[in-house]
């Protein structure tokens, strides 16, 4: 495989140059503060606030979606110059001529960012109620919600790296917190803490880019650095962007870091749509889009960032296909459609655009199948194999038209929201890169198959229920949301007619010549539609032609069992981290006890028997000493005789 | 005076090896005197040869030491004869290790 | 010189007498005899205040002060045979050996000049001598001698002394105690009964005879017995029987019958209950 390096593709790279905020604009810290506020008194308030905790989340929730509303609806009025809109609240870190501002920015990129987190978080928020109801720790539940949700805003809200980093570790504890909210599992524990984990991996590599930056560019700020970026050695940059990748692939669960986001499922099931699939994990390419200005002069990165994206977006779609936990088929799902948004980013300023589009779009579809999984494990008494699930498109229909709109529009139907996005993708992909295009080809294949395969064993073909499974409808307020979002996946194609994102993100990716396209794009269209197709014929061939079998079959291909063991990713953290460190740590103690104590131990010891030795000497018996003293005397004589004869 | 000085050398042995060797506490006790004995001898003998009293003086100063010890000594032994029924020097023997 | 190759080899073997004797009242007699040597040893030295001194102080108060403590402690007491430190009488032997032969060989190899003698100091007077020296630049010596000496009078009483830890028994409590032992132990209520008197021996070493003829073997004083001096009580008789045949005079050739010597019976004093402390 042979990736060749793109230059930069044209244009000049934007520089971040935001206006001080005025009027409305100046009031976005709110954004970030009325959630954070949410959190704050939920957890402090402690049980005096469990009878209304949810509604006040919830609020925190809708009022900054409200906010983030008007300040778009406002942006939308302003010329293409002024939708830059900086706010310095306050000097965070001032030492000698170094000062970082706690800079809050916010421009075309993060204020379709906030709209997603507060308008899905919102809703999702409005669904936990539902979902959460019968959960004592209610409550706790909400505060961990609104402060995700602050933390996230932070994040996108930052006009500063290290502003970023702030909301980055923030979003990193919640989804700790949230992972593990059902502690009282030691797989949740377990999961949580390896959430946690992996992602130290990636935050050391924003962290040192970060400081890398600090080093090069004496700042930190997207204005500043974007200012002089071009100025530095391309090594440098490259360093930079490579180290931001790592950042990127710990957080959005990218290959070679990927191996937490399956377990992390082990959530509650909002946590899984919020943090897990429509947000967070998506930080990473918000990240690699926002430092377009490192990447665009460091094409060694991108080339990477093309690559990770080729195989991780293969690798999900893989684990996709053999997983019969129809969260954990989801979250592969996510894994691979994150694999296509990093693509987009890594493929420079001509897909900028496209993967935060996609990023978009995937937060509707994936929100709402996620929320319909989360309904259909509501109706199962929370069972999560889809072998014990089938026909229950008659039991829960609000969840099965939903969750089949949301189908559509992940594997590409005409005219649903993903078939814009991903079309896009591809066919960037395969102008700019004909081997990521064709492995994106693939990708898109696959996934008709691992989604057609899940919609099958969940609502079509035979019962299979665990005997005392009565599925049902969820109540009103987790089908509301169900609705809003299956209507959005639909109808989220909008946003490109005409290349509006195109236009509206420019200002902040910058702008892609006009490329002349050998065919017409709707001969990628129907080439693109034409191997979904093959991928739902296959799954309905293989899947709902037959008997699906209550047990997993155990005589499978290697290829299947690779796949249902995540293609050996624990396996290979294992082996090449866990085991060599363990190994370390074994020897280390081991040193430590043989050699180390054992010189300290044995010198005291020796020094213990010699001890023994010399006291028996002391034997009490005045006779014994007076011995001594002669001998003594003896040896002084005999010394002064040998001396004065000598 | 050689032989004087010799002689006082063989005494102190002699009490030396008794202190050693018996087990009585009076009776080491006497073999004590005897070492003090046979140093006082040498220093009258020392006086003589050096023609002048200050030995004698010394041998003097020993005698009134020796007199304090005895009286101290025979008075610690008759309190340990007291309590342990016994004047063996290797009774007394329980500060050890 | 004679005096000196007289008394020196009587002293040296006075002294190794003193290690070697198995009995303490000995090796005292033996020392007193290497201190009256060494004594005459001093006169000869041109040392006369010394040697009375010798003779007095250490002859005369020291060694009567040893031995009474022997009295005190029990002339019974000596060494048993057995070592009790393993290699240690061998230790001690060529330890001192090894000592006398050092020091011997050391001063052989001084050579002395011949001895100034103490005609000169010794002008005045041996002890007007001592005294100009002794009361002049010893003179702080000599009084912390006399400290010394104070203190280690107080010392010896202080370590003499016992104090009373329960009230002193009154006559009631002796004879309840003697009571109460006879009827327990079926000990003696009576003084123990006295030594045998005899016409020809009024003798404490002689043990009384019982109504049955044999002797008593309270009555005598157990340190007599550990000493093996008692006189057995038959012969005694047999002397009595003899002088009766001659005043009766008629012969008679029976005499040899129980003749039951005390030396060998062990008067078992030592389990004896000591009566020293009712005494104090």
């Amino acid at each position: 495989m042979t990736f060749l390096p793109m230059a930069a593709s044209g244009g000049e790279v934007p520089v971040v140059e935001p206006i001080a905020a005025t009027g409305a604009f100046s009031l976005m810290w709110l954004l970030i503060a009325l959630p954070l506020a949410g959190a704050v008194v939920l957890l402090l308030g402690g049980r005096a606030t469990d009878r209304w905790g949810h509604l006040l989340g919830t609020a925190t929730s809708f009022a900054s979606f409200g906010l983030g509303v008007y300040l778009f609806v406002e942006m939308l009025g302003l010329g293409e110059e002024e939708r830059q809109h900086g706010l310095r609240l306050f000097d965070w870190i001032t030492a000698g001529s170094f000062t970082v501002g706690f800079d809050l920015l916010l421009d075309p990129l993060s204020i379709l960012f906030v709209l997603l987190i507060t308008g899905v978080g919102s809703l999702i928020h409005l669904y936990s109620i539902g979902y959460m109801a019968h959960d004592e720790r209610r409550r706790r539940f909400f505060a961990y919600l609104n402060l995700f949700v602050a933390a996230m805003l932070m994040l996108v809200l930052a006009g500063d790296f290290l502003g970023v980093f702030l909301g980055w570790e923030g979003v990193g504890l919640a989804s700790y917190l949230l992972i593990g909210f059902w502690q009282h599992k030691p797989s949740a524990a377990a999961a949580a803490k390896k959430a946690f984990v992996i992602n130290r991996v990636g935050d050391m590599g924003l962290s040192l880019a970060i400081m890398l930056m600090f080093v090069t560019f004496g700042t930190s700020s997207f204005a500043g650095v974007s200012a002089v970026a071009g100025e530095a050695s391309e090594t440098t940059l490259t360093i930079i962007g490579l180290l931001l990748l790592l950042g990127a692939c710990g957080k959005s669960a990218q290959v070679p870091l990927q191996a937490w986001l399956l377990d992390a499922m082990e959530g509650p099931t909002p946590v899984s749509a919020l943090i897990h699939a429509a947000t967070m994990v998506t930080a990473g390419v918000y990240l690699v889009v926002r430092a377009n200005f490192i990447f665009e002069n460091a094409p060694v990165a991108q080339t990477v960032v093309v690559v990770v994206a080729c195989v991780t977006l293969i690798w999900g779609a893989v684990i996709g296909c053999a997983r019969d936990d129809i969260k954990k088929v989801l979250a592969g799902s996510t894994m691979s459609q994150i694999g296509y948004m990093m693509l987009g980013a890594g493929l420079g300023v001509a897909g900028y655009a496209y993967a935060i589009f996609h990023l978009i779009t995937h937060g509707f579809f994936k929100a709402n199948m996620f929320l319909g999984a989360g309904s259909v494990m509501h109706g199962m008494d929370d069972e999560v194999d889809m072998r014990r699930y089938g026909a229950l498109r008659r039991a829960m229909p609000v969840t099965f038209i939903t969750f089949g709109l949301g189908y559509l529009a992940i594997i590409g139907f005409p005219f649903f929201s993903g078939f814009f996005s991903k079309d896009r993708i591809i066919e960037t992909a395969l102008l700019e890169n004909p081997v990521a295009g064709v492995a994106a080809l693939i990708g898109a294949g696959v996934t008709g198959f691992y989604m057609t395969r899940l919609m099958l064993m969940t609502y079509f073909t035979n019962k299979r229920w665990a005997e005392q499974a009565h599925p049902h409808e969820s109540p009103a307020v987790m089908t509301v949301p169900l609705v809003v979002l299956a209507t959005l996946s639909v109808v989220g194609g909008v946003l490109i007619l005409g290349d509006w994102i195109k236009y509206w993100l420019a200002p902040v990716v910058g702008e892609a010549e006009e490329h002349s396209t050998p065919v017409p794009p709707i001969v990628f269209s129907i080439v693109i539609t034409v191997v979904v197709a093959i991928g739902v014929a296959l799954a309905v061939f293989l899947v709902g032609r037959r008997d699906v079998p209550r047990e997993a079959p155990s005589d499978v291909s290697p290829l299947t069992r690779a796949a249902r063991a995540d293609l050996y990713g624990d396996a290979i953290n294992e082996g090449l981290v866990v085991g060599p460190g363990r190994v370390l740590v074994e020897s280390v103690t081991v040193t430590d006890a043989k050699v180390v104590d054992g010189l300290v131990e044995g010198t005291s010891y020796g020094i213990g028997g010699l001890s023994g030795r010399l006291r028996r000497f002391q034997n009490g018996f005045v006779r014994s000493y007076a011995a001594a003293v002669l001998l003594g005397v003896l040896l002084v004589v005999g010394a002064l005789l040998v001396v004065t004869l000598a | 005076m050689t032989p004087y000085i010799v002689l006082s050398a063989i005494l102190f042995a002699i009490g030396a090896a008794g202190v050693l060797i018996r087990r009585n506490a009076i009776v080491v006790f006497m073999c004590v005197e005897l070492m003090l004995n046979a140093s006082n001898l040498a220093l009258v003998s020392f006086a003589r040869q050096n023609g002048n009293l200050e030995g004698q003086v010394a041998a003097f100063f020993v005698m009134v030491v020796a007199a304090a010890e005895v009286v101290v000594g025979l008075a610690i032994i008759m309190t340990i004869f007291r309590t342990r029924r016994s004047a063996s020097v290797d009774d007394a023997s329980l500060l050890k290790y | 010189m004679i005096a000196f190759w007289v008394l020196a080899p009587i002293m040296v073997l006075a002294a190794l007498g003193v290690l070697f004797v198995r009995k303490a009242v000995h090796a005292a007699l033996l020392l007193a005899v290497v201190m009256i040597s060494l004594a005459c040893l001093y006169a000869v030295l041109e040392a006369p205040f010394l040697f009375a001194v010798q003779i007095i102080v250490y002859t005369g108060a020291i060694m009567m002060l040893f031995l009474f403590v022997l009295m005190l402690v029990g002339v019974d007491s000596s060494d048993s045979v057995v070592e009790t430190i393993r290699g240690h009488r061998v230790t001690a032997t060529v330890l001192g050996v090894l000592f006398a032969a050092v020091l011997a060989i050391g001063l052989g190899q001084v050579g002395l000049a011949p001895a100034v003698g103490l005609t000169e100091a010794n002008a005045d007077g041996n002890i007007e001598g001592i005294a100009a020296i002794l009361f002049s630049d010893y003179v702080l010596i000599f009084e912390a001698t006399a400290a010394l000496l104070v203190t280690a009078a107080l010392g010896a009483m202080v370590l003499a002394h016992r104090e009373r830890t329960e009230p002193k028994a009154t006559q009631a409590d002796l004879a309840a105690r003697r009571m109460k032992a006879y009827a327990d132990r079926g000990e003696n209520i009576t003084p123990l009964p006295a030594p045998g008197v005899y016409a020809r021996h009024n003798a404490v070493d002689t043990p009384a005879l019982l109504p049955d003829g044999s002797p008593a073997p309270t009555s005598v004083s157990r340190v007599l017995t550990a000493r093996g001096t008692v006189r057995s009580a038959p012969d005694m008789a047999d002397d009595i029987d003899a002088v009766r045949r001659q005043m009766s005079g008629r012969p008679e050739p029976e005499a040899d019958t129980s003749r039951a010597a005390v030396q060998g019976e062990t008067p078992g004093d030592s389990q004896r209950p000591d009566r020293g402390g009712e005494q104090a």
